[in-house]
């Protein structure tokens, strides 16, 4: 009876085509797996959502959500961050586990890297103890094959009890398989496992007594965790799940359960846990996994020698860091000039709606204020794009995690190690994901240290007053050189700060640490070119809001108020200019600064742009822009820098760029720091500290310079 | 093998494979190594030991980098 009625209201569903919402059954789909096991490549073959590959852990520590809709159902898919396992080691996998454990996702899908499988089915065992509804994508089936491993699926299937399916996800193999096996998995629901991880008779003696013991006494944590999961948890004295017991009868049974399991084995009882799940793994592979060849390192190895050698690392990676610069600015330049040209003729077609000699505000407010302002920032597009390129080829060719090996000695002498150098690795781009990415430091004295030095990392939107100066004051051989130079200074104090933080505020041990090693894999122009776009499109967006908002207040406050016609008679068009800017709110706020600039070498008209530059650094560029430019239309780069030249000196150009390498970071920076430690404090802290020690550098170098060069 | 001293992994030369015997390191490192394949009894091959410097090795097929500090810490056959 209801299936003739179901009948006829799905025929009757058809006459009004596809696109029938009603009928679309919507369930969440949690991907879990790995570091390095290609979850973001499946994440996105999944959703079409865009999102960061990188080679280094941490990068997903957000959580990621797309939609995908598949036949009637539309598929709310989660990227959980990659991790190991399910303890409560770090933060990711917190978020991980209790993601699993509270939203109750319907389907988990854990994407196994197939080249290496048995570390990777660890996490599995775990999911499968959790006894949610799980799917295994063995992924990156074709580089497994080319390795010459062979597996039985289905037997596997039935050891692990979950489906697997195949896919290489960054060439988008598998999704429709994958797909069906989610829908199907959906429909069954939970199932009861029987052939569960086994720990041998003595550790399942005391999980049968835990379990029966929090079965009774923690009756609302083993309904949420299920009682043999919590028990299991309770042994590996899983810190996270322990506070939340608060039964004393139960901590004491377990106490106790683990000192007697400590006498049998000699080891503490979560080691005993984790081989026992590893020889479960084994075994399940031992009969349905056949290796030809054992090759997984072996090109990779050959690399490594040569890349992580401990006389050649070190080179190599300086001459890759200086053939990023040169690049940027080699191949930059004469993409910049093309840019240049778009914005002079915007600037030009719009001037000329208004006739010759006529003046209007809103004509310098559109031509001087936005073109002047957003273009002058623009401009510098292909450079940033190149410095993303160059950083995505790094990340996504693994290079990445062995300059973290490569700077571990260094980082080591100064208390930190080579982990806290990927962070600041990124903040080459932006100090925002750079801090964010201090997540994956498990240590909160290095994560601090670190988080405090990023912004010493000069980030991309440093380049284009690097990109406006260097070229203005110094010849076309030396270009290169300089911007190296910039930014190995940066690195430099970096490492100087960071050794006295640990040294004084941060004091305390350095954590070990343990990292892997991802094989090299060469980045997929898809791949690279979407982190890169994403990356830039961030720039331009800053540049579409906070830098056209700054923009105009700027152009506001250096136009207005304006000066009396009678003290203007008689000036020719230079002196009008200057009598104009001295008169409005930013050259007053520029004089006031003059004095505590001076010794810098700086005049009022830096000290107004050095302010613009509190809310992006790029704006300096903008407000320098806009301060040589007012009155005039032709205002490209070519002509601001003529004028730089005419004002100041080499020297100065160098301390500029000193000035607002080390100097306050962005708000931006700021309102994260923030978020990150918890507290103003420490945002304070490094927004005036460096400030401070941004004057007190640019003071040494221009004296002394002053003195030498005269 | 029989013979062979229990010595900490730090004195393991590049190139040559060691069994695990024990991790004497804090209780959430342990635990942390253990899911990550560094198990007792687990094979290890040491790939990279210069000094000063993590060290690299190889785990159940997959290359890691760990700190010299924890180098010692792991104990080997």
């Amino acid at each position: 009876m209801y299936s003739s009625l179901r009948l006829t209201f799905c025929s009757e569903n058809k006459n009004y085509g596809k696109n029938n919402r009603i009928m679309e059954k919507k369930i969440t789909v949690a991907l879990a797996g790995n570091p390095n096991s290609g979850k973001t490549t499946i994440f996105n073959m999944l959703t079409g959502a865009r999102q960061h590959v990188g080679n280094y852990p941490g990068v997903t520590v957000e959580k990621k959500e797309g939609l995908c809709k598949y036949k009637g159902y539309e598929i709310t898919v989660v990227d959980l961050p990659g991790t190991y396992s399910l303890s409560a080691y770090s933060i990711e996998e917190l978020v991980a586990r209790n993601f699993i454990i509270d939203e109750h996702p319907d389907v988990v899908v854990d994407i196994i890297d197939a080249s290496n499988i048995e570390r990777n089915l660890y996490l599995a065992t775990q999911l499968i103890e959790m006894n949610v509804p799980l799917v295994l994508a063995f992924n990156m089936s074709d580089i497994a094959e080319r390795r010459g491993l062979r597996f039985d699926i289905e037997q596997l299937s039935m050891l692990l009890e979950a489906p697997i399916v195949s896919t290489v996800g960054n060439k988008g193999k598998g999704k429709v398989e994958l797909l069906d096996v989610v829908v199907e998995t959906d429909q069954e629901g939970k199932i009861e496992r029987t052939h569960k991880v086994s720990y041998g008779e003595e550790i399942e003696a005391e999980l049968a007594r835990i379990e029966e013991l929090v079965a009774g006494k923690e009756r609302l944590l083993s309904e949420k965790y299920g009682s043999r999961w919590l028990a299991v948890k309770l042994l590996e004295q899983d810190s996270d799940v322990t506070v939340n017991v608060h039964s004393q009868e139960v901590l004491d049974v377990v106490a106790a359960s683990s000192k007697h399991l400590k006498t049998i084995f000699g080891e503490e009882p979560e080691i005993i846990i984790a081989d026992r799940r590893y020889g479960f793994i084994s075994g399940a592979c031992e009969e349905s996994v056949k290796s030809s060849v054992e090759l997984r390192h072996t090109s990779s190895d050959v690399v490594d020698k040569v890349i992580l050698n401990r006389v050649l690392g070190l080179p190599i990676f300086l001459l890759l860091m200086y053939l990023v610069f040169k690049l940027t600015f080699w191949v930059g330049d004469p993409l910049m000039g093309w840019t240049e040209g778009f914005f002079n003729w915007a600037a030009d077609t719009v001037a000329g709606f208004w006739p010759v000699g006529a003046e209007s505000a809103l004509k310098s407010l559109l031509v001087d204020g936005i073109i002047g302002g957003v273009g002058g920032v623009l401009v510098f597009l292909p450079n940033i794009l190149l410095l993303f390129l160059a950083i995505a080829i790094l990340e996504d060719s693994g290079y990445m995690a062995r300059a973290a090996f490569i700077m571990d000695r260094i980082m080591h002498k100064i208390g930190l190690h080579g982990k806290s150098f990927i962070p600041m690795l990124i903040g080459f781009g932006c100090s925002i994901p750079a801090i964010m990415a201090t997540r994956v430091l498990e240590n909160r004295r290095s994560r601090l240290t670190t988080i405090m030095v990023i912004p010493l990392m000069s980030c991309g939107a440093r380049l284009p007053i690097y990109a406006l100066i260097i070229p203005a004051f110094f010849a076309r051989q030396w270009h290169g050189f300089i911007l190296w130079l910039i930014y190995m200074i940066g690195i430099a104090l970096a490492i100087i700060c960071a050794k006295l933080l640990r040294a004084t505020l941060f004091k305390g041990e350095t954590t070990p640490f343990v990292m892997e090693l991802p094989p090299y894999r060469i980045p997929t122009v898809k791949g690279t070119f979407i982190h890169m776009w994403e990356r830039a499109w961030l720039y331009m967006k800053k540049a579409g809001t906070i830098i056209l908002a700054i923009s105009i207040v700027l152009w506001a406050a250096t136009s207005y108020p304006k000066p009396g016609e009678e003290s203007l008679a008689g000036l020719d068009k230079e002196q009008l200019q200057e009598a104009e800017l001295t008169h409005s709110v930013a050259g007053r706020v520029g004089k006031v600064l003059e004095p505590a600039i001076r010794p810098l070498g700086f005049d009022w008209r830096i000290g107004t742009a050095l302010i613009g530059a509190l809310g992006a650094k790029e704006v300096f560029v903008a407000q320098m822009g806009i301060v040589y430019s007012l009155g005039e239309i032709d205002e490209g780069s070519e002509a601001l820098r003529a004028k730089l030249q005419a004002e100041y000196s080499p020297l100065v150009g160098f301390c500029i760029m000193l000035f607002t390498l080390i100097s306050a970071p962005c708000i931006a920076t700021l309102a994260i720091c923030r978020r990150e430690t918890g507290s103003w404090g420490w945002a304070l802290l490094q927004f005036f500290g460096l400030t401070l020690l941004a004057y007190v550098i640019t003071l040494i170098v221009f004296q002394l310079g002053s003195l030498f060069i005269g | 093998m029989k013979n062979k001293q229990v010595i900490p992994l730090s004195m393991v030369k590049a190139g040559e494979k060691v069994r695990l015997v024990s991790v004497n390191a804090g209780q959430g490192l342990n635990k942390r190594l253990a899911s990550m394949g560094l198990v007792p009894d687990v094979e290890i091959t040491v790939v990279n030991n210069a000094h000063p410097g993590p060290f690299v090795i190889i785990v159940k097929d997959s290359k890691m980098m760990l700190g010299r500090g924890m180098a010692h810490k792991i104990m080997v056959i």
